[in-house]
């Protein structure tokens, strides 16, 4: 389970001190999470925070019990927090089957590998010893940054908007992904998106607005005051019923 | 004369070599032959006037393969060495040459080799070189190879030179001519640490119609370690040109490219690419979320570069 207790974070911009996160308080214990909100509401900071990679001025975060506020990104990593980036990185020379590998944590075979890419809907034959170089689209690299979480199969996954840049075909691939995760994956996730249909599968939402939680429960009861009430929306609260 | 185990290391990481290789060899062991055998389509001949060989491979000779390994570990040795290849009309093989010193004395072991090609008309050569310094000594262990290269029509030759240990310094020289529809492609890698010094200097005269060149340079500078990339491409007929170095710098090492292009006709189309910058910290956050720690993530990010 992962819990932060009033955790803030203040950046400075140009000499000016920002408050992008205001007092929040979470609790994650279901299998899975969605967090939602306005772009610049600080969804992603908060996602980065829980990964290690920017650290709170105030506040603690605690995985399983343990108190990881000030563990690097290595130590959380090892504690079992995994992070997609919502820009995934490449990486000249570095090929598909070394990267799943080393997210796997050790060296694996090439079918090991294929498993793993045909989960996330990769042909894995045409992939494993590509470069993670431009030569990928969007939505090739998104799948195996997705790839590279579930070889990690780590008790907390953080998903960074894996909608953002991806076009729509490839998107609904990607739904289809999540929904088979969230079937098969052992841990809880936790995910960032504005996608309707990934917050549909959530069995928690969190609306994150002005770097503060504003509202947070099961899908029935955040969705649609999030959606709003008009008759437009019915349509969709009730494919919710 | 004997190979030791030192220099059966070398042998190693020069030449992947265990046991003795298939195919023609020739190795060269502190200055003198200590090995050599020949096929029926390729001849190794000692030349007379100067030190080094002439390798001679017969027109339409294919899938044969020619190993002609270098090792120095014998400090204070300095020796130029001659090879010239022949490859005859419609061939394809590869040639493996490669240099390993160990230095384990106070004076500076040095190895020149110039290996200049002649490859024929719609011939196809695989030409592999690998430079490896080893030895705890304070001599340093120089090399400088100068390789020259003459495509005939249709003659495709793919270069791979790396360097990625124990050379103190290296001017590595490398002259092209390419005739028509002739292409040369060179990978080059080098990684450089301490106070190494690595130049590399290509020419190339694209002189035929539709005849191409693509050198492409990775490298990795690591303490107060130099690096020099010069490229002079010479487009003198329709033809494609292209050059593109790729570095990465680390600590207080020093990386320049500098590029020069000439186009003498007006379908000369020439390119090149430089990009030289530290490791991207995006790079090692990633690699750290998976559980590496910050330098198993650079060693990582290092090793796939110059794989």
């Amino acid at each position: 389970m992962l819990e932060l207790q009033h955790i803030s974070f203040t950046a400075e911009e140009n000499g000016s001190k920002k408050e992008i996160l205001k007092d929040i308080n979470l609790k994650v214990e279901e299998r899975f999470v969605a967090i939602t909100g306005p772009n610049g509401s600080g969804k992603s900071t908060l996602a980065k925070m829980i990964a290690g990679i920017i650290t709170p001025t105030e506040g603690k975060i605690f995985l399983d019990g343990e108190d990881i506020t000030d563990l690097s990104i290595t130590e959380k990593a090892k504690r079992g927090v995994s992070f997609a980036f919502q820009q995934p990185v490449r990486f000249k020379g570095l090929t598909v089957k070394d990267l799943i590998s080393l997210a796997a944590g050790k060296n694996l075979k090439v079918n090991e590998v294929c498993n793993i890419l045909s989960e996330v809907g990769l042909c894995a034959k045409d992939y494993v010893n590509r470069e993670l170089n431009g030569s990928l689209s969007g939505g090739e690299l998104k799948r195996i940054e997705i790839a590279m979480i579930m070889a990690r199969g780590t008790r907390l996954s953080i998903f960074d908007e894996p909608e953002a840049g991806i076009d729509l075909w490839s998107f609904n691939n990607l739904i289809r992904v999540f929904e088979k995760m969230y079937k098969d994956i052992q841990g809880s996730i936790l995910i960032i998106s504005h996608q309707e249909r990934i917050l549909n599968i959530a069995d928690k939402v969190i609306v994150i607005a002005d770097g503060q939680v504003k509202s947070e429960g099961s899908r029935k009861e955040v969705l649609p005051e999030l959606l709003g009430k008009s008759a437009a929306c019915k349509t969709l609260t009730d494919k919710m019923e | 004369m004997e190979i030791d185990s030192i220099q059966m290391q070398l042998l190693e990481q020069v030449a992947d070599l265990h046991t003795v290789p298939e195919g023609a060899y020739n190795i060269r062991a502190n200055g003198q032959m200590a090995g050599r055998h020949t096929t029926a389509h390729i001849d190794i001949i000692t030349k007379e006037d100067k030190s080094g060989i002439d390798i001679k491979i017969q027109p339409g000779t294919k899938h044969e393969s020619v190993h002609i390994p270098v090792v120095l570990s014998q400090s204070g040795l300095k020796e130029t060495v001659y090879n010239d290849f022949y490859v005859g009309e419609d061939c394809d093989v590869t040639i493996i040459a490669g240099c390993g010193i160990h230095n384990g004395g106070d004076a500076a072991s040095a190895h020149s080799g110039v290996h200049r090609f002649f490859v024929g008309k719609n011939a196809k050569v695989r030409y592999v070189e690998k430079h490896y310094g080893a030895g705890d000594g304070n001599g340093e262990r120089i090399m400088n190879p100068t390789t020259e290269i003459n495509l005939e029509e249709g003659a495709y030759l793919e270069m791979e030179t790396v360097q990625i240990k124990g050379i103190d310094s290296t001017e590595r020289v490398t002259r092209g001519k390419v005739a028509d529809k002739a292409t040369l492609v060179i990978h080059e890698k080098i990684m450089t640490h301490g106070k190494q010094f690595a130049k590399t200097d290509f020419e190339v005269d694209l002189d035929g119609e539709d005849s191409s060149v693509n050198l492409i340079s990775r490298s990795v500078a690591k303490e107060q370690s130099s690096q020099v990339f010069l490229s002079k491409i010479n487009g003198n007929n329709r033809c494609a040109g292209h050059s593109e170095c790729d570095a990465i710098i680390m600590d207080e090492a020093s990386v320049s490219a500098i590029p020069e292009l000439t186009a003498n006709h007006v379908d000369a189309n020439l390119i090149h690419e430089a990009a030289i910058g530290k490791i991207a910290g995006e790079q090692l956050i990633k690699l750290m979320t998976l559980g590496l720690t910050e330098k198993e993530a650079e060693e990582q990010i290092v090793n796939g570069f110059l794989k």
